[in-house]
């Protein structure tokens, strides 16, 4: 009870300090935006698909899991303003819980993940794109998990380094193999097997592939559960550490 | 209000490939009574802030023990942290949100409903007459206005101590006097207020009671005018010509209530007497019947930093 209502509490403070710039939400979907633009109509001929529609089937569900991705691991940045200013210090006095300074962060992360992915997704319906709405919010239960996940892992990380010269090339060395093991741009079906071999360790490549199957309609394949499962077990096991750090001493 | 024993904290730090373990506070006792402004002064790396910081709650202490407000610092700092505020040196307001944004929140954070979060915050924000810009963003605040916020901030749920870390550095004259009548108004709320302070005016101003801290310890503790009495007396300073110093030593050295003579270098002589007042017109009657002229004089009463030089061989000035 505590719990929810402290987690609110912070949820609602970051929201609303979101909404006072909400031009950050459309610089997060800017870039997106473009590899839509720009880049998917290549995929077409390269892919061999059928039509323009199933060639954005095959790309969109990468392009939403590389956004949740990037968007949540960024976040840290935000948090390292904040201990600069005082005011997580200030919150760790009063005996607010822990794990709602962390929870009402990255719940406000998650929904505005989700605006970006509903953006993206109606643009993405213009080119013909064609979703079944109860396999695509399974896709957005998905994409909330994985930034959940990253945002909780991208706070406890700034909590660790504290400056923003550490975290972003940490983070950038991070999110560049993640994002290449993930089949995001184009599938690993086409890589060899050396290469799919090591992606099946990478969990965003069952995320990615979990999302493909939802948008292609195939409820029943085992890469939904599987990938589903995978984030969620590590979204939990992010918000637990990253709470951790929280309660730690913050310096 | 608050007793601690033995309270200690070291950190590691890395040079290179090194390891060193820095002893930043070693066995601090402290007894500080209900309803009184406690300070804390000493040079900056002295340990004052990671004392604080032990009792606020935000760093573990190595060891020792310490009772806040009647609850135990070690067994129950959830309990410490109802009964105190805490306003760090640093800063601790966000520059897009407004002081009663701010307000409402951390008395909502201490599990204060809306409703009154929102009338303590209007309270506060008459209080230290902030009503005027309570709206506006924290950037656009002076020096003098931010730190105010972020005392409201500190005991917007009314704790029975609060801590000021260096609540007056980086103030203008003004400010800073309008903050020490800040702070005893929170004293005569019925708030044991704790500062810690690097100005010696300060303490000796706005003080009841301070510890004076060195390389993590406790030197000497008491109120300002008692510390400064255990400095033994105060010292008059004459000015004469070089040449007539020699001639006034002699004289004034056999005198009773001079209990030590120092010649200065420009001509003239410090006396050690008990007390000025007494000594300065028997001076003046001794030297005016050999005929010597004077140039000036000065009576020089003891200071928090003699007291400090006293106890640690350095100037606080210095350090």
């Amino acid at each position: 009870m505590k719990l929810a209502r402290d987690t609110w509490l912070i949820f609602q403070r970051q929201a609303q300090l979101l909404l006072r710039n909400p031009v950050w939400v459309f610089v997060g979907v800017f870039q997106p935006v473009m590899y839509l633009l720009l880049f998917a109509p290549l995929l077409k001929p390269a892919l061999n698909a059928p039509t323009q529609a199933a060639a954005y089937k095959i790309f969109v569900p990468g392009l939403l899991v590389l956004l949740a991705i990037f968007g949540g691991l960024f976040q840290g940045f935000g948090l390292i303003a904040e201990l600069r200013a005082g005011v997580i210090e200030r919150s760790r006095v009063t005996p607010v819980s822990r794990l709602a300074l962390l929870l009402g962060r990255s719940l406000r992360d998650v929904v505005s993940l989700i605006a970006q992915a509903v953006i993206i997704t109606v643009l993405a319906l213009l080119f013909d794109l064609r979703v079944f709405i109860g396999y695509l919010l399974l896709a957005y239960l998905m994409l909330a998990l994985i930034a959940l996940m990253t945002s909780a892992v991208s706070y406890g990380v700034a909590l660790k380094v504290k400056s923003e010269d550490a975290l972003a090339p940490l983070m950038n060395t991070v999110a560049q193999p993640v994002l290449l093991l993930s089949g995001i741009l184009l599938p690993l079906t086409f890589a060899p097997g050396w290469l799919q071999g090591v992606a099946k360790w990478n969990p965003f490549s069952w995320a990615v592939d979990g999302t493909r199957a939802l948008f292609d309609g195939d409820l029943g394949n085992d890469n939904v559960w599987q990938g589903l499962g995978i984030i969620a077990v590590l979204a939990v096991a992010g918000v637990v550490w990253a709470a951790r750090q929280f309660a730690r001493s913050v310096r | 209000m608050i007793e601690t024993r033995g309270l200690r904290k070291s950190f590691r730090s890395r040079a290179g490939r090194e390891t060193k373990t820095v002893d930043a506070v070693r066995g601090v006792n402290l007894d500080v009574a209900a309803g009184e402004i406690f300070g804390f002064l000493g040079p900056n790396g002295a340990g004052k802030t990671t004392t604080l910081r032990m009792l606020a709650t935000l760093i573990e202490p190595d060891g020792g023990e310490a009772t806040i407000a009647g609850a135990d610092l070690l067994k129950d700092p959830a309990g410490v942290r109802r009964r105190i505020g805490y306003v760090p040196q640093g800063g601790s307001t966000w520059d897009e949100s407004s002081a009663r944004e701010e307000l409402v929140l951390q008395a909502r954070l201490y599990g204060i409903s809306k409703a009154d979060a929102n009338r303590r915050a209007t309270r506060a924000l008459d209080a230290f007459q902030l009503s005027e810009y309570a709206d506006r963003k924290c950037k656009t605040y002076s020096g003098g206005q931010r730190r105010r916020v972020e005392i409201a901030l500190g005991i917007i749920h009314e704790p029975k101590i609060v801590f000021l870390d260096e609540p007056t550095t980086g103030l203008d004259p003004q400010s800073r006097a309008h903050m020490w009548d800040e702070i005893r108004r929170l004293r005569t709320e019925g708030m044991t207020v704790f500062i810690t302070t690097h100005y010696l005016d300060e303490a000796d101003a706005l003080c009841d009671r301070i510890a004076i801290m060195d390389h993590g310890e406790v030197v000497a503790e008491g109120t300002p005018a008692e510390l400064k009495r255990e400095i033994s007396g105060e010292v008059v300073i004459v000015g004469l010509d070089v040449a007539t110093t020699p001639q006034a030593a002699q004289l004034l050295d056999t005198e009773t209530y001079v209990s030590k003579l120092e010649t200065v270098d420009e001509g003239g002589l410090r006396l050690y007497v008990d007390e000025g007042a007494v000594a300065i017109p028997q001076v003046l009657r001794r030297l005016d019947h050999a005929g010597l002229e004077l140039r000036s004089i000065e009576l020089h009463r003891p200071s928090l930093d003699d007291v400090f030089l006293t106890k640690t061989g350095r100037s606080l000035r210095e350090s």
